[in-house]
């Protein structure tokens, strides 16, 4: 299973932090992103965002960055700390 | 490149913190004659809006691991003996402090630059996010365009 997470309004407009998502047919975070857009109406407008950022495995990577059973992904939008 | 062995501290949390305190533990190294420091606060505006109180949310695990890894860049980039990045999540109200950068090196310089360097970073790089409350309610603070391009201008 593939650990996924949602930060700030990404997690709010979802009404979910977390989800498991089976690896099955996933190889890449946009192959991931597809597949939890294709759930729900709602999931597929919020995961559309132009800006949304991935991180896998607590590093900010690609749309085309592999992802594999174990791993963890987490959806954000761009950051605003400081 | 200047190499060094320095003393990194990273921390998030909701307590506040007390700048005498973190100076001094900076300070108290006498090889060092630069000690540079920046507080980020809560204030009462943003974009026009009047703002009552600011929540900040995190991602931990990954937020600690950005902040040692700017840390580290910085110190590779400048010849610095400590670095201490303290991040408070949570509800903060106006005038709290949220973020404490404190750099130190033999020279002012390279403490000034460091400094400047890690708040720019953190900004662009650390997962973080804050939620405004004000008059018309709450709101996710949005990512400036003029924040990415202050951390683009380390790289050149």
């Amino acid at each position: 299973m593939i650990q996924v997470l949602f930060f700030a309004q990404i997690r709010e407009l979802l009404g979910s932090a977390k989800v498991e998502h089976t690896a099955e047919n996933i190889d890449t975070a946009e192959a991931l992103r597809a597949a939890l857009a294709a759930t729900d109406d709602k999931w597929a407008k919020v995961l559309a965002s132009d800006k949304l950022l991935v991180a896998i495995n607590q590093t900010m990577s690609q749309w085309d960055s592999p992802v594999k059973d174990g791993d963890e992904v987490a959806f954000f939008p761009p950051v605003t700390g400081g | 490149m200047e190499q060094c062995n320095p003393q990194i501290n990273v921390r998030v949390h909701t307590e506040d913190f007390c700048v005498a305190d973190e100076y001094g533990l900076l300070a108290c190294n006498n090889q060092d004659g630069a000690v540079v420091n920046f507080v980020g606060k809560v204030r009462d505006f943003n974009d026009g809006s009047a703002v009552t109180d600011l929540t900040l949310e995190h991602y931990p695990g990954m937020t600690e691991s950005v902040l040692m890894q700017i840390s580290q860049q910085a110190c590779d980039r400048w010849p610095l003996s400590k670095v201490t990045i303290i991040h408070r999540v949570g509800t903060l109200v106006l005038g709290e402090q949220i973020v404490f950068i404190g750099v130190t090196s033999a020279h002012r310089k390279a403490a000034f630059a460091a400094c400047e360097f890690l708040i720019d970073f953190l900004k662009t790089k650390a997962p973080f996010w804050k939620l405004e409350a004000g008059d018309t309610g709450r709101k996710w603070v949005e990512a400036h365009d003029s924040d990415q391009q202050a951390a683009k201008m380390w790289q050149k």
